[in-house]
């Protein structure tokens, strides 16, 4: 199938790459002697342990459930003994049990274990929500749900979301050279039992190994076209890749799929297509390493749990290193309090920032350059939603469409002033939505 | 216990912009200008332009250290609206005109408003309307170009303005600025490699300049004028470059800025046609200044995904 161009982007903003860990094939990280596995690595209702202390664990055991529908269930990266139930507190600032387990160091798999029966659009969607799968570019959605979309057989594009435009993060680039075939395979799963017409593979233009690897691995029967995006971040965003490599608006206040749409990141579209073959839950995954302090960057194939001080170690990098350490990329990541916090689900980096880097200009006056509007995606106002916010003008919040913000931060990034244009939104969206509360 | 890291909400980027980046770029952009003026009418145009842009910094620090505001001076905005002043004078003016004029601009209009970003209209322009109506004499007095090579000394060799003649003026001369006017405004060359400088540096969107142009181009030509020599002459080519452009008085959307450039365009046209005044960018531009919330209002972005939302092209 052809690589064709995308024809229309929306705005963004222009960032150094810094995909240094482009060229480096995954290394196997060791198995760490303890794991922490909290037993909420997903959007929805967290889980319950179905372990105690004492109980002895092994590689794909399933360790956490939740009757909610809203909620996918956990399972054991290592083979071990729990040695207890602790309460996690995640960098978000949310709190939950987690499963703590000291490995053996022999990774006994679970034998039950086996090949998933698909047979029907039931069985799939089954199947990936018993795999514990969850959106493994960002947010963790549970990727069942999206897939059990009320109306699926509505939905008529697949977009692969390979546009990866953080900096530094090549985990999804990585995925599709190291698993093509498992990519292959996934989308054709999707394709056959979500009654898919046409895929698009979006993949930002700074990436051609990429696109030329995915336009090898499918067949002209399979319906997918490589898209090449402009590298513009937010390219990867939901809304930005849906417009971008599908095609497809999605209208305000409305999910991709009421649109006719379905956006899976790569890695996640590759992971159903190892799980139809080897039944092994989602226990590890593949994690960029780097920053602008990192001097053997690279990415990992890591055990979910494992404390993401024993992967810096392992990648050489001390303590007095960095000042500031981030969960994801450098534009959207979650900072940090503690190294000692563990790989989860949605976690495809780590990116260590320098003390230089860490520290960021104070905000001055706004000039009304208007570059936060035409930098914005959704094409927002940010200078004049900050306004709004400071005075609580909940009216115009509601006129300007705060609620839209994708929290991407463009704005912030190319403000002259410094102003925190992103920051501010992220407080408007709360506040509209605490006062909506109040008023139902 | 470990060490502390730096928590911040995201994004951990910042760009290279800088509001005195910005400034800076423009200042650039005035310096072929400068440049040629001072060719044409001696150091005293130099002279000139360095006392209003250190008068401008100097008013600003004081009227920010009497209003117990933290001091700006080094986002050189100050800098910027000093030079477009001096550009907008006529080199033989008195320097304590142009002093006056410094302290309308940075107090009055500017910092009385709240400073950068916060000011309606445009300070370098309200001052020299502020001038040209306080002291029409000093404001209406030409240099004709090397002027000061005469032996009679620079006050003697006036000149009227090629305004009151566009259509029997030099059209070559219009475009070096051979010609006799303010400090910054005869060399329609030396604007426009500023104003490419600019727009390639992105500081200003190129379509501002050309819409504003464009309106009076069409209009003077309509009115059977010689529309070439109307772009040339005057305080059009540095007014829509440099004025019609300035982020704190002109709208915030493209959309919006191309309305104003049209609005820019059709009032000089009016007053250079039909008006008791030869020159009319300054006030079509402060009427603009004056519109521009209005224009604002109407110009809002439509949000992606909402009913009739932008759909990118």
């Amino acid at each position: 199938m052809p690589i064709i161009k995308s024809k229309r982007d929306l705005p963004g903003v222009r960032v150094r790459h810094s995909k240094n860990t482009s060229e480096g094939a995954t290394i196997l990280l060791e198995t760490p002697e303890q794991v922490i596995i909290p037993m909420q690595q997903h959007m929805g209702v967290p889980c319950e342990p179905l372990v105690k202390k004492g109980d002895a664990v092994l590689v794909g055991q399933k360790i956490g459930e939740s009757r909610e529908y809203f909620s996918v269930p956990i399972h054991a990266s290592c083979s071990g003994t729990v040695a207890e139930i602790a309460v996690y507190h995640s960098p978000t600032g949310s709190s939950c049990k987690a499963v703590v387990i000291d490995t053996d160091g022999q990774q006994s798999l679970d034998p039950s274990l086996h090949r998933p029966e698909i047979a029907s659009q039931q069985d799939f969607i089954q199947a990936v929500r018993e795999s514990g799968l969850v959106g493994l570019g960002g947010a963790g959605f549970p990727t069942f749900v999206k897939f059990a979309y009320k109306d699926i057989d509505r939905v008529h594009t697949l977009v692969v979301n390979g546009a990866e435009c953080e900096p530094y993060i090549t985990s999804d680039y990585r995925a599709f050279l190291e698993d093509t075939e498992h990519i292959v395979e996934g989308v054709r799963l999707i394709r056959k039992y979500l009654t898919i017409d046409q895929v698009y593979i979006g993949i930002e233009d700074n990436k051609p190994a990429a696109m030329e690897v995915m336009e090898k691995a499918f067949a002209p029967e399979d319906h997918v076209t490589v898209v090449r995006l402009k590298s513009l971040y937010p390219q990867g965003a939901e809304k930005s890749i849906a417009y971008a490599a599908g095609g497809v608006v999605v209208e305000k206040g409305k999910l991709p799929a009421d649109c006719g749409v379905i956006v899976a990141n790569v890695s996640t579209v590759a992971f159903i297509g190892k799980y139809s073959r080897d039944g092994i839950p989602l226990i590890s995954r593949r994690v960029t390493v780097d920053g602008d302090c990192v001097k053997q960057p690279g990415n990992f194939r890591v055990p979910l749990g494992t404390p993401i001080r024993f992967l810096l170690e392992q990648c050489g990098v001390g303590e007095e290193d960095y000042a500031k350490a981030l969960m994801g990329g450098p534009m959207m990541g979650t900072p940090l309090t503690s190294v000692d916090a563990p790989v989860i689900k949605n976690n495809n980096g780590i990116t260590l920032l320098s003390e230089k880097a860490a520290r960021l200009a104070e905000p001055t006056a706004c000039i009304r350059c208007g570059r936060c509007i035409r930098v914005c995606p959704m094409s927002l106002m940010p200078a004049r939603l900050e306004k709004a916010y400071d005075r609580r003008d909940m009216e115009s919040l509601e006129k300007l469409c705060v609620d839209l913000c994708i929290n991407c931060g463009c704005c912030t990034y190319t403000c002259p002033a410094k102003r925190h244009l992103a920051q501010k939104n992220q407080l408007a969206k709360q506040l509209v939505r605490e006062q909506s509360r109040k008023k139902a | 216990m470990s060490r502390q890291l730096v928590v911040s909400p995201s994004p951990h980027l910042r760009s290279a912009n800088t509001t005195s980046n910005i400034m800076f770029d423009v200042i650039l952009a005035l310096f072929p200008a400068l440049f040629v003026s001072v060719i044409y009418f001696g150091w005293r145009a130099l002279l000139v332009t360095v006392v209003c842009a250190a008068s401008c910094v100097v008013f600003e620090y004081l009227i920010r250290r009497i209003m117990k505001r933290d001091n700006t001076i080094s986002d050189l905005s100050a800098v910027v609206t000093g030079m477009l002043l001096a550009f907008n004078l006529p080199p033989s003016v008195p320097l304590w005109v142009a002093v006056l004029g410094c302290f309308f601009a940075i107090v009055i209009v500017k910092q009385l408003f709240g400073g950068i970003g916060q000011n309606f209209a445009n300070p370098a322009i309200s001052a020299r309307i502020m001038l040209f109506i306080s002291f029409p004499v000093y404001m209406t007095t030409w240099l004709r170009p090397f002027a000061y090579q005469y032996s009679e000394g620079v006050d003697t060799v006036a000149s009227a303005t090629p305004l009151l003649a566009v259509n029997e003026a030099d059209t070559l001369a219009l475009f070096l600025g051979n010609v006799p006017g303010c400090i910054g405004e005869v060399s329609a060359l030396a604007l426009l490699i500023g104003g490419i400088y600019l727009a390639v540096r992105r500081v200003i969107h190129p379509l501002v300049p050309l819409v504003f142009l464009g309106t009076v181009f069409l209009f003077t030509w309509a009115a059977g004028d010689n529309p070439l020599n109307h772009l040339l002459a005057g305080g059009l080519m540095l007014g829509a470059v440099f004025m019609a452009t300035d982020y704190a008085t002109t709208p915030a959307t493209l959309e919006g800025k191309l309305i104003f450039a049209v609005g820019c365009g059709l009032v000089t046209s009016l007053i250079r046609i039909f008006g008791s005044y030869p020159e009319g960018v300054s006030f079509s531009i402060l009427l603009m200044n004056l519109l521009t919330p209005l224009i604002d209002r109407f110009t809002m972005t439509r949000p992606f995904g909402t009913k009739g939302g932008n759909v990118h092209g």
